[in-house]
This record gives structure tokens, C-alpha cells and sequence, in this order.
């Protein structure tokens, strides 16, 4: 058996093998922290609470013989004159990537032991996390208001668009509420030098949970708005 | 442990990775914009989706640096899911039979 020790892998990734011996050795089978292990386990349950509401989705509307509102025009805004189809969805979708790439910055940066920027970068994410559970309230209220969707019931067609809606895009508003809340307490303890001597795993931890936020909505995004 | 070692990238791979998210996206956006109909809508939406999963994932989540112990971990359950979806999507189908024949308004 060779270990590839490769600058890129960082260090040794060595294949099936490698996975049997992980599994196999007298030792703990994933070398890795305990938080960071914990949070990919519930992440990985998370994953399937957010695709049986997908496939949930799939299957009333697949099922219903209504027509499906076109969600290209519902979400659609006027600004200064111009009819924009899905601009805030867009806008809200680029705040979250945004959002994801700086929480990507602060985990390296806390790993080089830079403190300040690490706290900066977190902050910012924790703000534009914000801003796309303001931007969430402001589309649900239109909706709710203006369009008169309702969970049971809504006058552009299938009944199963409001019920669906609501629950999807409810459900992951509340994880990145959750996510901002998470990111402020740990960005405040960072800055208070809480991890200095403990090390900088809990930024990657955290960093885990809001990229899985990102990574619901790349998946909300195509099915739900676009498909 | 691992992290001292992991954590050697340059900065600039985030941003480039970001920088390719966006492009994704203004891609997906523009799937709409342009009202690109039918199985190439489909198709398109599907790429970029991936794509952009797929990114995140490896990238700013860290699988490619992860054990495959690790890996396997996280992608082997999924399994389950496609089973999931494959069935719901025949039963689906099936109910939507059903109604047309019964239920035709």
C-alpha cells in the first residue's frame, strides 16, 4: 500500500484501503473532530428532512390535476417600470451565495489564527444571512397579502403550490434564522478569544452548517422556482 | 488531527469558486429569462444545479480533503433517497392516472 502524500490532498487520502484500515484499526474510525463529526451526522439528517419535502413536492405535483401556478410570474416584481420575473428570488440567491463564499474565507482565516478578520468575515455572513431572511419575510408577505396564497388554497390554481411553499421555504427560513443566530454566538466568542487555546475547529463547524443552508437553497432554487 | 494541515489553500480558491457560483446562477437565472422551454429547460436547470451542489460541497464544505471513510459516510445514505424518489415519482404518476380518470373536472 503506497500513501500518496500530494501538497494539493494536504495529506494522506489513502483510497479503499485506507477506508478499511480507518474502519478496521483499534482506534476511533473517523479522524476527524468530535464536533465537526457530530455536525456532518446531522447535517446528513437534515439532508433527508429537506428531500422528503422535496420528494413530497414532487409527488403532489406530479399528482395534481389543477393547473401549477407559474412561479416565474408569481415571484415576479415590478422596479422603476421594468417587469422582472423571479429578480428577488435572484437577488436572495446571490445574498446566500455571497454569504457562503465569506463564511468559506472566515473558517481559513481562523485556521491561520487570524482573529480579526475572522470575526469580520463571520459578521458579514451573519448580515447577509439576515438580509435574506428580511428579503424571505418581504416575498411571503406579498404572497400572503397581495396574491392571497394561502396554505390550502390560492387563486393563481393547484391548492399544492401555497401548502408546499409555505413548508419548503418556511422550513429553510428557519434554518438560516437558526444560522445567524449560531454564527453571531460563535463570531462573539472568536472575538473574545474563547478558542485560542482550544483551536479554531468549531468556525469550520459552523461554516458546515450555513454552506449546507447555501447548498438547501441551490436545490429549493431549481425546483421550486425554476423547474 | 488534521486541521493544521488542512487548512494551507490560498484564499483565492474561494473567491474563484465563488465567483464560478455566481456565473451558475446568472445561468439558472437566465434559464428563465429567456423562457427556454420543455426538456432543455429541464436539462439546463439540472446541470447547474449540480454544478453548484457540487461546488459547495467539495470546495467550502471540505469533502475533497475528507478521509473517503468520511465521504462514504455522507454519500452512501443518500441512496435511500433516490430510491425514494424514484418510487413517489411512479406513485405520483400512478395517482395523477387515477384522478384523470376519476375525477375529471
Amino acid at each position: 500500500m503506497t500513501i500518496q502524500t500530494d501538497k494539493n490532498t494536504s495529506y494522506a487520502e489513502p483510497g479503499i484501503e485506507g477506508l478499511v484500515a480507518d474502519w478496521s484499526s483499534d482506534k476511533q474510525t473517523f479522524d476527524v473532530p468530535w464536533g465537526k463529526l457530530m455536525m456532518w451526522i446531522f447535517l446528513l439528517s437534515d439532508t433527508f428532512i429537506f428531500s422528503i419535502f422535496l420528494t413530497g413536492y414532487m409527488n403532489v405535483r406530479l399528482s395534481q390535476t389543477d393547473n401549477w401556478p407559474n412561479p416565474s410570474e408569481v415571484f415576479a416584481l415590478e422596479i422603476a417600470g421594468h417587469h422582472l420575473p423571479l429578480i428577488l428570488i435572484a437577488i436572495m440567491t446571490f445574498a446566500l451565495i455571497t454569504s457562503s463564499g465569506t463564511m468559506a474565507m472566515a473558517v481559513n482565516f481562523a485556521y491561520r489564527g487570524d482573529k480579526r478578520k475572522t470575526v469580520i468575515l463571520m459578521a458579514l455572513t451573519a448580515a447577509l444571512g439576515a438580509s435574506f431572511v428580511g428579503m424571505q419575510v418581504f416575498e411571503w408577505t406579498k404572497l400572503i397579502v397581495e396574491e392571497g396564497v394561502r396554505p390550502w388554497s390560492n387563486p393563481m390554481g393547484a391548492a399544492q403550490f401555497g401548502s408546499t411553499f409555505f413548508m419548503i421555504t418556511g422550513f429553510h427560513g428557519l434554518h438560516v434564522t437558526a444560522g445567524v443566530i449560531y454564527l453571531s454566538i460563535i463570531a462573539r466568542k472568536v472575538a473574545r478569544g474563547d478558542y485560542e487555546k482550544k483551536g479554531y475547529a468549531i468556525v469550520e463547524i459552523t461554516g458546515l452548517y450555513w454552506h449546507f443552508v447555501d447548498l438547501v437553497w441551490v436545490f429549493i432554487f431549481a425546483f421550486f422556482y425554476l423547474w | 488531527m488534521s486541521e493544521s494541515a488542512e487548512q494551507q489553500h490560498p484564499i483565492g480558491i474561494y473567491l474563484k469558486i465563488w465567483l464560478l457560483l455566481f456565473v451558475l446562477s446568472t445561468f439558472s437565472y437566465l434559464v428563465d429569462l429567456f423562457h427556454v422551454e420543455g426538456y432543455l429547460r429541464w436539462t439546463l436547470i439540472l446541470i447547474f444545479m449540480f454544478l453548484k451542489a457540487g461546488l459547495i460541497v467539495t470546495i467550502f464544505m471540505h469533502v475533497t480533503w475528507e478521509r473517503l471513510a468520511l465521504k462514504y459516510l455522507l454519500f452512501v445514505p443518500l441512496s435511500a433517497i433516490v430510491v425514494l424518489i424514484i418510487l413517489m415519482a411512479m406513485e405520483g404518476d400512478y395517482t395523477f392516472m387515477i384522478r384523470e380518470i376519476f375525477f375529471d373536472p
